[in-house]
């Protein structure tokens, strides 16, 4: 599979996802944030970070870089773009998903492992999960208090694009099982189309028992599972 | 001159004679400033240089002793890891947010400059009482400005610790300690060589902040300083992000000379040590340095600390290579010099010569003063006090949720959630336990570290409170499994020239010094921070020690928690403590005093290496030392997640389960291991105690046969766990 | 040269815990303070002497990158 991870001058997890998907047989390439194409990629990771300091805004700046045209092409002609904190906050300003993400409610940075309920997997993302099978994947964010209006609130509940729910250790989404105060304890959602996720929490951090769990690997092996079977098919 | 002119900076009168001596005629308003930063405490350590002197260096690990911008040690496989520890106190005290993220970004830039990537933080903090409002104001700065940085340039803050005492009240202490791994083959050094070689100016511009940083540094805090808040500098942790990457290419694709960080002094201390250490000179044109504002002089240009700059010299030719990866990181790198072979450092602003210096003027000439000692009348005082008659205050039960709930002890979660712990994926023990671990990648290694410094001991008993310090990092490295490989230090003392403070720091020093002769610990660097007082009070003397240790499988890592029921808990060490300096002391009789348990390093060491022993042969399960609160606290820490039955054969209950004492593990082993253990322990003469098992949601402990506490999981754990949440939280 | 004095705050619908923080503590101190929003002000110094050009400008700007017109608001002034 080919896979490339944007790298913003202010990311920071690059190399974890990196790292990650090498623990899933795979090894993708760094995308420069200059580049201008990424034409022939199966997915582009946009990775945590702080990609221009995001002193303005989040990712704003991020939205603007010369590699981002490129990847709104694609993720307009159906490849598969998965965002992770920092990289979600940069699909919400350029457009590809709705909402935002402001400040969490608490006004502090928040690292920490937290509960998530897969309420969806039937998705590219998400196939190796159960539906409504509670996951601990951390989060690690000061703006990820997830905010939308009721409109787009109703078309996300409308076209069943939310992926992720913050829930507590007994799978209840209730305002204690959330770290940052987001909307309907959202902690991922994904496109209409099914190819653009973003996502709050990290899941290439927990890809191994050493350094502190496994949740998240199957994550990465369901983008597999969806590539093998999409190229099983194309053969 | 007016001696108003060199007083305004720091210098004495007859500093400012030697100064007149050592360049044969008058110096100029700049020069005088040079002399002042590179005179003053921070840089020169003119106070403690005699005292520093008698720190243990050498070893066979020691790949860089003190002396550069960090410390290296070996860890084999070609590999070495790079630490050190910072002070960034009086900063701090002025403006938490930006003094505590200045101080995370110059400890990086001390480590990445000697090649490293740097792979962890940790901070030790020290502040006042949270009661009072503005100790809650400064930890939540302090605590906001080094997750603001390091949480934005992606290295996690993995371990510190963190105390609270009135001494501290508007002196914390913040001292940052950063490490980072490297090959033997990339390291870097601050060095200035090579007749004509460029010397450039890399990063960030150059603005009027900071000026006299330095010199602040090495004075008391008064309500003025409050109005010297220029003195502060504003952290940018995504140009120091930029400036990291460019930096560590440079140095993998061996352009460089010789690097080094602009800290403290900026300009004037990276270009003259730089030349010193390279027994060379540099002549640069100011007029030349990239500027953040207009109008500036030669003098605040020189003396500039803006943060996130460098000072490099590459190998000839190579200049253009320099800047072009510079370019592609977005910084900017300027030519403003070159290397002489005169010794001098010369300055010039469009061509004319502004100053003139000898180079070994500022680096090697700095005055020694060998300052009076005097042992404070307090010292013998306390120790005569008797703490004899001594009995518990109150129920087993509310003195142990009182020291749980005490900010001191109690979880630093509140601190440490704020930080990530986890980025760069190679955290295999986070924030919460006795140390934390790396592994480092590509190996079955593990890098341990930790900081530690019980300051009450220190001042009670300067010479046994700084061997304690060292003694407690130790043993919070050898609870994860880790071998102890050498230490770091920042020391924070009160205002040297007082006999009574300079008697603490010549104790202290000699206390740390032999603790690390007798456990194998040479201390690779560090820095000292005098003059922490507030009008009236010095704060306690604390000898900050940051230890790195060594697991050769990181698979063998040790955590502090007992995670199952059935396991053996044993007490490794004496079964009674002290109350002599106690945390129960403290809080219940009001009382900080006594006569601190006799020190046997010899005894501790092979404790150490007993615990090693075990873990090593698989034996163990989890490991936790006693320090602050006694046994009972340290069973509690260990008991969050699964409770225990223990029974401690003791005479007296207080001291049993809330005295002090180093050198006291808690153990916790599978029942199969359970008799290896008593057999090894058997022959090798250890003081080893069976405690109990672990079992159930609450924690039981005997004291000589009867039930002295009955507490389940849930009391307890939400008094350790939100006490300082519940205080940060509460009303303004 | 023109200079843009511009202001961004969250929308009224949009919850500010920054400004809750501090009406809460403005409050605390027995202010009578009714609500607190907080915001950015941002100076942008134009190279564009056109007035009605910069403000065409500023406009595309605000909307393009100094705000999310998601979550934001944005108004400006023109000086000089």
């Amino acid at each position: 599979m080919k896979i490339g991870i944007i790298r913003f001058p202010g990311s920071n997890c690059e190399v974890d996802c990196l790292e990650a998907w090498r623990v899933a047989g795979q090894d993708p390439v760094m995308i420069w944030h200059q580049e201008t194409s990424v034409k022939g990629f199966d997915l582009i990771v946009l990775p945590g970070g702080f990609s221009y300091g995001d002193y303005l805004r989040t990712g704003a700046i991020a939205r603007f870089s010369p590699v981002m045209d490129d990847v709104v092409t694609f993720a307009k002609s159906g490849g598969l773009v998965w965002g992770i904190c920092n990289g979600f906050q940069i699909l919400t300003e350029c457009g590809l998903l709705p909402g935002a993400l402001l400040r969490n409610a608490g006004m502090h940075f928040v690292c920490s492992p937290q509960y998530l309920r897969v309420e969806r997997n039937d998705l590219a993302f998400t196939n190796k999960y159960q539906e409504g099978q509670i996951i601990q994947i951390p989060v690690n964010h000061g703006e990820g208090n997830y905010t939308i209006d009721d409109e787009g609130l109703a078309g996300l509940k409308a076209n069943n694009q939310i992926v992720f729910r913050y829930v507590t250790s007994e799978g209840e989404a209730t305002e204690k099982g959330s770290p940052n105060g987001s909307r309907e304890n959202i902690a991922g959602i994904v496109n209409e189309q099914g190819n653009v996720l973003g996502m709050m929490p990290h899941p290439e951090r927990v890809v191994e028992e050493l350094i502190g769990g496994v949740d998240g690997k199957d994550m990465f092996l369901s983008i597999l599972e969806h590539w093998e079977r999409r190229t099983q098919r194309g053969a | 001159m007016e001696p108003k002119v060199w007083r305004e900076m720091g210098l004495t009168d007859e500093e400012y004679l030697k100064i007149k001596k050592l360049m044969g005629r008058e110096p100029n308003f700049l020069e005088v400033g040079i002399f002042s930063v590179m005179w003053s405490e921070h840089c020169s350590y003119k106070t403690s240089k005699p005292v520093l002197k008698k720190f243990p260096t050498e070893g066979p690990q020691v790949l860089q002793g003190p002396g550069e911008n960090a410390g290296i040690v070996d860890i084999g496989d070609n590999l070495a890891v790079v630490f050190k520890m910072e002070s960034h106190n009086h900063p701090s005290a002025i403006e938490p947010y930006q003094g505590a993220a200045t101080g995370v970004g110059g400890i990086l830039r001390d480590v990445f400059t000697m090649g490293a990537r740097p792979a962890a933080v940790l901070d030790a903090l020290r502040f006042g009482p949270l009661e009072e409002g503005n100790n809650k104001y400064l930890l939540s700065g302090v605590v906001g400005g080094i997750g603001g940085y390091g949480n934005s340039i992606g290295i996690p803050t993995v371990g510190g610790d963190v105390y609270f005492h009135p001494c501290y009240s508007g002196n914390p202490l913040v001292n940052a300690m950063a490490v980072g791994f490297l090959e033997h083959r990339h390291i870097a050094k601050g060095i200035a060589s090579g007749v004509g070689n460029p010397v450039m100016v890399v990063g960030a511009r150059t603005g009027r902040d900071g000026i006299h940083g330095a010199t602040f540094a090495s004075v008391e805090l008064s309500e003025e300083s409050e109005s010297k808040r220029s003195a502060v500098q504003v952290g940018d942790p995504f140009m120091e992000k930029l400036l990291m990457e460019a930096c560590l290419e440079l140095i993998q694709a061996d352009a460089l000379v010789g690097i080094q960080d602009m800290g403290a002094a900026g300009l004037t201390s990276s270009s003259s040590e730089m030349a010193g250490r390279g027994n060379s000179g540099i002549e640069m044109d100011l007029s030349l340095v990239p500027r953040r504002e207009t109008g500036m002089t030669p003098y605040e240009i020189m003396l500039s600390e803006s943060q996130e700059r460098m000072l490099v010299v590459p190998k000839a030719g190579r200049e253009k290579e320099v800047e072009e990866v510079l370019t592609r990181w977005g910084l900017e790198a300027t030519v403003v010099g070159r290397v002489t072979d005169d010794g001098m450092l010369r300055l010039l602003e469009e061509g004319k010569v502004v100053a003139e210096i000898p180079v070994k003027a500022l680096t090697d000439e700095a005055p020694v003063y060998h300052r009076p000692s005097q042992e404070p009348a307090y010292y013998q005082e306390a120790k005569n006090i008797s703490l004899e008659g001594f009995a518990l205050k109150d129920s087993v039960e509310k003195v142990f949720l009182a020291l749980l709930g005490n900010p001191t002890i109690a979880s630093k979660e509140w601190v440490y959630r704020q930080y990530d712990h986890q980025v760069g994926t190679n955290t295999a023990v986070v924030p919460g336990s006795d140390a934390g671990v790396l592994r480092v990648r590509g190996t079955k290694k593990g890098i341990a570290m930790t900081t530690d410094c019980n300051s009450r001991y220190v001042y009670l008993d300067p010479y046994i409170g700084g061997a304690l310090a060292v003694v407690e990092a130790a043993q919070n490295i050898a609870c994860t499994g880790a071998r102890p490989l050498a230490i770091t230090d920042c020391l924070n003392f009160g205002n040297p020239e007082k006999p009574e403070i300079f008697w603490q720091f010549e104790q202290a020093c000699a206390g740390v010094a032999e603790a690390c002769r007798v456990l194998g610990t040479p201390v690779t660097g560090g820095n000292v921070s005098l003059y922490n007082e507030t009008p009236g009070l010095a704060v306690f003397p604390t000898p900050m020690i940051g230890m790195v240790g060594l697991l050769d499988d990181i698979n063998q890592v040790l955590g502090n928690q007992i995670k199952t029921g059935g396991e053996s808990i044993y007490l490794l060490g004496e079964l009674e403590g002290e109350l002599a300096g106690s945390e129960y002391l403290a809080m219940f009789e009001n009382m900080e005093a006594g006569a601190l348990p006799e020190l046997d390093l010899t005894k501790i060491k092979e404790r150490i290496d007993f615990l090693l022993a075990l873990n090593k042969a698989g034996l163990l399960t989890a490991a936790h030392d006693i320090s602050e609160g006694g046994l009972a606290v340290a069973l509690a820490e260990m008991t969050v997640t699964c409770g225990a039955k223990v029974s401690v054969d003791a005479k007296d209950r207080l001291r049993a389960l809330f005295g002090e004492r180093l050198g006291r593990i808690i153990l916790a082993a599978s029942q199969e291991s359970a008799a290896r253990i008593e057999i090894l322990a058997a022959q090798s003469g250890m003081p080893l105690h069976y405690l109990g098992i672990s079992c159930g949601e609450s924690l039981t402990v005997q004291v000589n046969g009867s039930i002295c506490l009955d507490i389940s999981l849930n009391q307890y754990r939400p008094v350790f766990e939100r006490a300082i949440r519940n205080i940060m939280n509460s009303g303004q | 040269m023109l200079k843009a004095n511009v202001t961004v705050t969250l929308k009224k619908s949009i919850l500010d815990p920054q400004g809750s923080a501090v009406e809460k503590a403005l409050k605390s101190m027995k202010y009578p303070v009714e609500s607190v929003r907080i915001g950015k002000f941002m100076e942008v110094t134009l190279a564009e002497t056109d007035k009605a050009k910069a403000e065409e400008m500023m406009h595309e700007i605000c909307h393009k990158l100094l705000s999310n017109p998601v979550i934001e608001d944005y108004f400006f002034e023109l000086e000089g």
